[in-house]
């Protein structure tokens, strides 16, 4: 349903989710994040086609207008995606603000959003029957295409490996190293760091196993939780091979490292586990991030 | 956040679930007092740690001198690494009956839920899986007595009226104290029956610190070293940890990967900080103030320019540099991205050749560290 079929010069290329005509707003677009990364979207090709700021409706900002609510943005323009900067206590009423006003795609940037307020708007964007990007994540890039959030616009050009991955500092360096090998990507998603997220690694994993310009997938994991356990259930029914790597091998067991979804707790979600269902799953496991280009390299070559 | 169980069974208590008689003491003639008050007691310490029981911060004492006695020992004692400064004097219930009953997010199911065993007052861990009940609320409409009906009925006991009326309000006050007051964990273990009542044994609670903003009246609970203090108040991540190569990274999941590196190549991290994105020169610089003053072998910086600028970072080095005359730690700096020319060119003035490679710099520091003397300090 969100898998579109894109033609740029006669040849046609697919993405996950978002494509080159995907129309998007910013919420929070006057803030210090919202307005500095809506220049780099931009500047990427995305098409940002409006903003909302409660009291700043009226100006506009590199050319984009900015309005009040998400009511009025929709009786002007059509949108296909949001992409939240506003700041984490108010972050519930501008995500079910986009959901209420029927945004399909609502891609969520903010950090530290109450936990509680992530489990109403999730619960609320399944009912809506919308897709839910985070808490707390780098956001998506389609290769060449789209950009909604906030990957560094170098690191990612058209290729054949689908990348998914909860953190996002560590996909642009994964990301690096796999350009400088020579593979772009065709998709790049940031499912969060918060132990509660929208849209989950099976179900972007899915959208990959079905997208023709996708070869190959890289899951970019982390201790805690069992995202990845639960990932590993479809990666073993899947065609295309995985190559996964998890951070946190090292970290000491009820210490939190920063990301809220990266605590042990009673011995599930332990780097063992992890690596343990993904490999029985048939995925290949690098044990440091310098690897997945050459495990990459060796299956696509 | 965890916080005391005193305070937790004072959240309970506010919704409803009555914990037994007691009192908070902070000296040993106080916790005398309170059980001449009470009678037999329970006096348990306050410490952020669940395993009391085994490391003897649970005690029983049946006259006022033992409580004191007892009191003594405990109070100002170190049980698993935390200070005992205060007590929790109860009375000793005539308990009849024990469950097990918590409130805790699901991640998978992306809701709360609900666990209940008959089996309370051990540890759930060891709790055979077929005598645990799991029921998911939905996020939206939360919890209904209706709910708790059921998870009494499917608890499959022979109770009579009063117990499963003082059964359901249990559950529906612990509910409540985990959706009004922002908890990611109510745990109650054991929640007892004490003739016709039921009473909340112990209280394990953590609050959503991220909801600390709109949780104003829950008392501030410090679980943090001195350092992890003082990154916390400028924003950054900080923990500490038991090695010799302190870590300054940009984003929580490369700062992880970068410890496991340096194991991976046979070093050992001082300490996980992540400073974040769009980090500016003063707090950049203060972090790696934090650094110096744990007096590591190695200081590994990577930075990985998108938000976060590589000449401001390098600015920030050169700064704690020129403040602190002279840096004689050795540093190893690997910078990549937004501006990376700018830094790599203002390092060189400092005297620091700054890597590209990411997994190169880290077999670096870690043979810098390896070949550093001890006391090496700045």
């Amino acid at each position: 349903m969100h898998q579109q079929v894109i033609l740029v010069k006669g040849k046609v290329l697919m993405a996950i989710i978002v494509n080159q005509n995907t129309k998007v707003i910013v919420q929070g677009i006057t803030g210090k994040q919202g307005s500095f990364h809506t220049r780099q979207m931009l500047t990427y090709g995305t098409k940002v086609v409006a903003g909302v700021t409660p009291g700043k409706g009226g100006i506009t900002l590199e050319g984009v207008p900015v309005y009040d609510t998400v009511q009025e943005v929709l009786e002007n323009h059509q949108v296909d995606a949001t992409v939240i900067f506003v700041q984490s206590a108010i972050a519930k009423d501008a995500v079910l603000e986009a959901l209420e006003a029927g945004i399909g795609i609502v891609v969520v940037i903010t950090e530290h959003i109450p936990v509680h307020d992530a489990l109403k708007f999730i619960s609320y964007a399944q009912r809506k029957r919308a897709i839910l990007i985070g808490p707390n994540t780098f956001g998506i890039i389609s290769s060449g295409k789209c950009k909604i959030g906030i990957p560094p616009n170098q690191f990612f050009i058209p290729g054949p490996v689908g990348l998914v991955s909860r953190s996002g500092t560590l996909t642009y360096e994964i990301s690096e190293k796999l350009v400088t090998a020579g593979f772009g990507q065709s998709t790049a998603v940031g499912i969060g760091g918060d132990c509660v997220k929208g849209l989950t690694f099976t179900e972007i994993l899915k959208l990959f196993e079905a997208d023709p310009e996708t070869n190959a997938v890289v899951l970019i994991g982390e201790i805690g939780g069992n995202a990845e356990e639960e990932a590993s259930v479809y990666i073993k029914e899947m065609t295309k091979p995985v190559v996964a790597y998890i951070a946190g091998k090292s970290a000491p067991p009820e210490k939190q490292m920063g990301h809220a979804g990266a605590i042990i707790r009673r011995g599930r979600g332990t780097y063992q586990s992890k690596v343990k269902a993904l490999s029985e799953a048939g995925a290949l496991v690098a044990e440091i991030p310098s690897e997945v280009p050459a495990k990459i390299s060796k299956l696509l070559v | 956040m965890r916080i005391f169980e005193y305070m937790g069974k004072e959240l309970l208590n506010c919704f409803g679930l009555p914990a037994p008689k007691g009192k908070v003491v902070s000296c040993a003639d106080e916790a005398a007092l309170a059980a001449t008050e009470i009678g037999p007691v329970v006096i348990k310490a306050q410490i952020l740690s669940g395993k009391r029981g085994k490391s003897g911060g649970i005690r029983f004492a049946n006259t006022p001198a033992e409580a004191k006695s007892i009191a003594l020992e405990l109070l100002g004692a170190n049980i698993q690494g935390y200070l005992v400064e205060k007590l929790l004097v109860e009375e000793k219930l005539a308990v009849d009956q024990e469950f097990y009953l918590a409130v805790t997010i699901d991640e998978g199911t992306k809701s709360p839920v609900i666990i209940a065993s008959n089996q309370g007052g051990i540890d759930i861990e060891e709790v055979p899986e077929n005598q645990i009940l799991r029921i998911h609320t939905d996020a939206e409409l939360g919890m209904f007595p209706f709910i708790a009906r059921n998870i009494v009925r499917r608890l499959g006991l022979d109770l009579n009226n009063q117990h499963r009326k003082e059964l359901v309000k249990a559950i529906l006050a612990t509910y409540q104290v985990f959706q009004e007051k922002d908890a990611i964990l109510v745990e109650i273990n054991p929640l007892v029956f004490s003739g016709e009542k039921i009473f909340a044994a112990d209280a394990k609670v953590i609050i959503d610190p991220d909801a600390r903003f709109r949780q104003k009246d829950i008392p501030y609970v410090e679980d943090q070293t001195e350092t992890e203090k003082l990154a916390q108040n400028l924003g950054i991540s900080y923990v500490e940890l038991k090695g010799d190569i302190a870590v300054m990274a940009n984003g929580a999941g490369i700062t992880m990967s970068i410890l496991d590196m340096l194991l991976y190549y046979g070093g050992t991290p001082a300490n996980f900080l992540d400073i974040s994105g769009g980090t500016d020169t003063e707090t950049t610089a203060r972090a790696l103030e934090i650094l110096l003053a744990k007096k590591p072998k190695v200081i590994f910086i990577n930075i990985f320019g998108g938000i976060t600028r590589c000449d401001d970072v390098a600015r920030a080095y050169a700064k704690v540099k020129k403040e602190c005359s002279d840096i004689q730690v050795p540093v190893v700096i690997r910078l990549v991205g937004t501006n990376q020319d700018e830094g790599k060119r203002i390092l060189q003035e400092c005297g620091v050749e700054a890597y590209t490679d990411l997994e190169e710099a880290a077999a670096k520091a870690v043979e810098l560290a390896a070949y550093a003397p001890a006391g090496n300090f700045s």
